[in-house]
């Protein structure tokens, strides 16, 4: 494996195999000295075209503890804001001599253009493609829940746990991600969100779909329940007539977190609009695995850098 | 002037003959030879083609494509004209800009050049552009067109079809409700949803299609519609010949070949617009122009330099090449298919996209005494398709596949642009 584009490059030995190369990376980030040699010589590149200081330090923090040279290129303040060509930027990591590049882009399918085009030797990590996907945002999902509801075991799969995503599925780069790899597990997913943003091609993919979230915790046992982020120019493009609508029919709030079994896990990919698509008697609950998500962020793309770039040396 | 014979050609019948060339008309189509003879048996004769929907660039995007280049590709795809859209820089919105391409077309040689006139000042659907004064121009500019925009605002688009009655032009819409596609970056359906592209869906063509054939109903005028991409646009047109409308409608060769499947690999030379639609709605633009509810092929000939496709899919140009493919493509859904003939071939390509334009002399049956614009192919050849050919741009959606039929010579007014594949040097006559 050269590059993670898409979860749909992922067979299910692949992921559990990344997935349980993280529960060893989780134990190093409990050791005092969060520290492996691995990736030492090696220089792996933060390419940043779009703001996400959550996702970047995510990555930054994981190459940095596998011991890569990390490089952080964001667009603000250097030439991609002079309007630099993709491949310009491309070819010049290349002459660097970056091993791997994480790709933050607002336009789909960059990451895939980056890999494919010949521009660039390096390994291409996709963190994040306009609408399509965001791959280690899924399998941090994939491991915290296996984490929280499979007792973390190696080895193992999420054979026959219902997971809800809900919200803006449309515009999602984590639903897409989400929807792919955790029926890759063998997960039964359902997409769940206005039908303005529920789109049919995407909702034939799942195990079912919902325009009502009450309906749908009504109706299905979850075993795990995405909270998807409203991003304001949705509202603007009449997706939706208003943020308290939204709220009143699609938000997870403390009345729908009663309705759900009592042992439901609350996700969220961050960062949330509280009082919209989850409130803070849901987001701040016992149900709600919200920081293990981001903790188990690092040890995730740590796994991931790992089987990209260390050539399958051992881990100490 | 010159005086050749094309000896034991295969006309569009299926019948064999000489066609004796004389001073650049058609003087004999019979047993007879006189000058020159040139070999041609196992090539199919045709009136040159006529490509209602050509983009030369210039002026203003020289880098993409010249009158020159696009002339000559255009020869080499079998066509004796063309028809220049207006969005160039400047716009052809005046009657200064229309002479010039023509002009430049005239300098070139290659082709007969017959600029399309925008129906609003800047393709800004604001405004009437002059429509009269290009008409009455040197450039007798017919067809009116502000494609790459639609005309979406219904009064003003009611006002034109109106309008063009004066002097008997035609409006030619670019279906597209840009409310509907704000950001569209792709055919909107199954591949989009997957791949995270902004959809472009086919009800922004064919709501735009709907309103429009009954706006021209209402003013009792003609209209064209371009490049139609959906299967729900074809019973639209069909429903509109039916009652009587005077529409004619266009389909590219693109729209009859690909799908948005190609989008898969993000590769942005699938990049068009309309855009590649499904696999459905390719099988209802071929029925369609088989059984003449579409009028005629046209290419859209969008050439783009590399730096507009060397780029991710969002950042990229809309639009492919298609001057030099358009013959093969058509010969490989009217004539390889089993599903049509050489007649059907020779309205949609040549003297179909004459009528509706009103090009004069141009796509006319051959015929003693009319003048001499001669496509012949050899339709047993087969080539497979490596870069862009003499356009400018390289933006070649059909690289590496085998295409059916080779233009061997193409005779514009009597004189060789093409002869044996190979363009032949020209220059005002």
């Amino acid at each position: 494996m050269k590059h993670l584009l898409s979860a749909r490059e992922l067979g299910k030995e692949q992921a559990i195999a990344i997935l349980d190369t993280a529960i060893q990376m989780e134990q190093v980030n409990a050791r005092e000295i969060k520290k492996l040699p691995t990736l030492r010589g090696k220089t792996v590149v933060n390419l940043f075209f779009e703001d996400s200081t959550r996702t970047r330090t995510s990555f930054e923090v994981a190459a940095k503890r596998l011991s890569a040279d990390v490089i952080n290129f964001t667009a603000k303040g250097s030439s991609v804001s002079k309007g630099e060509s993709l491949k310009d930027t491309a070819q010049t990591l290349q002459a660097m001599g970056a091993d791997g590049v994480i790709i933050r882009h607002h336009a789909s399918g960059a990451a895939h253009t980056l890999a494919s085009s010949g521009w660039i030797d390096a390994s291409i990590i996709n963190a994040g493609d306009g609408t399509h996907e965001h791959p280690t945002q899924a399998l941090l999902d994939a491991y915290t829940i296996r984490q929280k509801l499979r007792g973390n075991e190696a080895g193992t799969d999420l054979a026959g746990l219902r997971i809800a995503i809900v919200g803006d599925i449309a515009h999602s780069r984590v639903a897409r991600s989400n929807l792919i790899l955790l029926q890759t597990l063998g997960a039964e997913v359902y997409l769940v969100g206005p039908a303005t943003l529920v789109p049919g091609a995407l909702a034939a993919h799942a195990a079912g779909s919902f325009f009502s979230l009450d309906q749908a915790i009504l109706e299905v046992e979850f075993d795990a329940i995405m909270m998807l982020r409203v991003q304001s120019e949705r509202m603007t493009a009449s997706f939706f007539p208003s943020e308290r609508e939204y709220a009143r029919i699609w938000g997870l709030n403390g009345d729908r977190l009663a309705k759900l079994p009592a042992n439901t896990l609350v996700m969220h990919p961050g960062p949330m609009n509280r009082g919209l698509e989850i409130d803070a008697k849901a987001a701040d609950s016992v149900n709600s695995v919200i920081l293990a998500q981001v903790a188990n962020g690092v040890s995730v793309r740590m796994a991931v850098l790992y089987h990209l770039l260390s050539g399958g040396t051992e881990i100490d | 002037m010159t005086n050749f014979t094309l000896v034991g050609v295969t006309l569009a019948d299926g019948s064999n003959a000489n066609i004796e060339v004389t001073d650049g008309r058609i003087s004999g189509i019979g047993k007879k030879t006189s000058g020159e003879t040139i070999s041609a048996k196992g090539l199919i004769a045709l009136p040159g083609f006529v490509d209602l929907h050509t983009h030369l660039r210039e002026p203003g995007y020289e880098q993409s494509e010249t009158v020159k280049t696009g002339s000559q590709s255009a020869a080499l795809g079998g066509y004796t004209a063309v028809h220049a859209m207006a969005n160039t820089h400047p716009v052809a919105d005046t009657a200064g800009v229309v002479e010039q391409v023509k002009a430049l077309g005239d300098e070139a040689g290659y082709v007969q050049v017959q600029p399309i006139g925008a129906v609003t000042v800047g393709l800004e659907g604001k405004q009437l552009a002059e429509l009269g004064a290009m008409a009455d121009s040197k450039a007798q500019v017919k067809v009116f067109s502000d494609d790459g925009k639609c005309v979406h605002d219904p009064l003003l688009m009611r006002r034109a079809l109106a309008y063009v009655k004066n002097f008997g032009g035609v409006i030619a819409q670019h279906a597209q409700d840009p409310r509907l596609t704000e950001n569209s970056q792709m055919h909107e359906g199954a591949v989009s949803a997957e791949l995270g592209l902004a959809g472009w869906p086919a009800v922004a063509e064919e709501s735009i299609i709907a309103r429009d054939v009954l706006l021209a109903e209402a003013a009792g005028s003609r209209i064209h519609i371009c490049h139609l991409s959906t299967a729900g646009s074809v019973e639209i047109i069909r429903w509109a010949k039916a009652r009587g409308i005077q529409v004619t409608a266009e389909v590219t060769p693109h729209h009859l070949l690909l799908t948005d499947e190609l989008a898969r690999g993000y590769d942005p030379i699938f990049k068009v617009n309309p855009p590649l639609r499904t696999q459905n709605d390719v099988l209802a633009l071929r029925a369609a122009l088989i059984d003449g509810t579409i009028d005629i092929i046209a290419t859209d000939h969008a050439p783009h330099p590399d730096e507009s496709k060397d780029c991710e899919w969002g950042a990229a140009a809309f639009g492919m090449l298609g001057l030099e493919t358009a013959a093969s493509i058509a010969q490989s859904v009217l004539i390889d298919s089993g599903d049509s003939n050489w007649q059907r071939f020779v309205e949609v390509m040549s003297t179909k996209p004459a009528a509706i334009s009103g090009i004069v002399g141009q796509g006319l049956e051959l015929a003693v005494g009319e003048v001499a614009n001669i496509t012949l192919i050899d339709p047993s050849a087969k080539r497979e398709i490596r870069g862009g050919g003499a356009s400018k741009s390289g933006n070649q959606p059909y690289e590496g596949m085998t295409l059916p039929g080779r233009v061997v010579h193409t005779i514009y007014r009597g004189a060789f642009t093409v002869r044996d594949s190979k363009l032949v040097e020209r220059g005002q006559q």
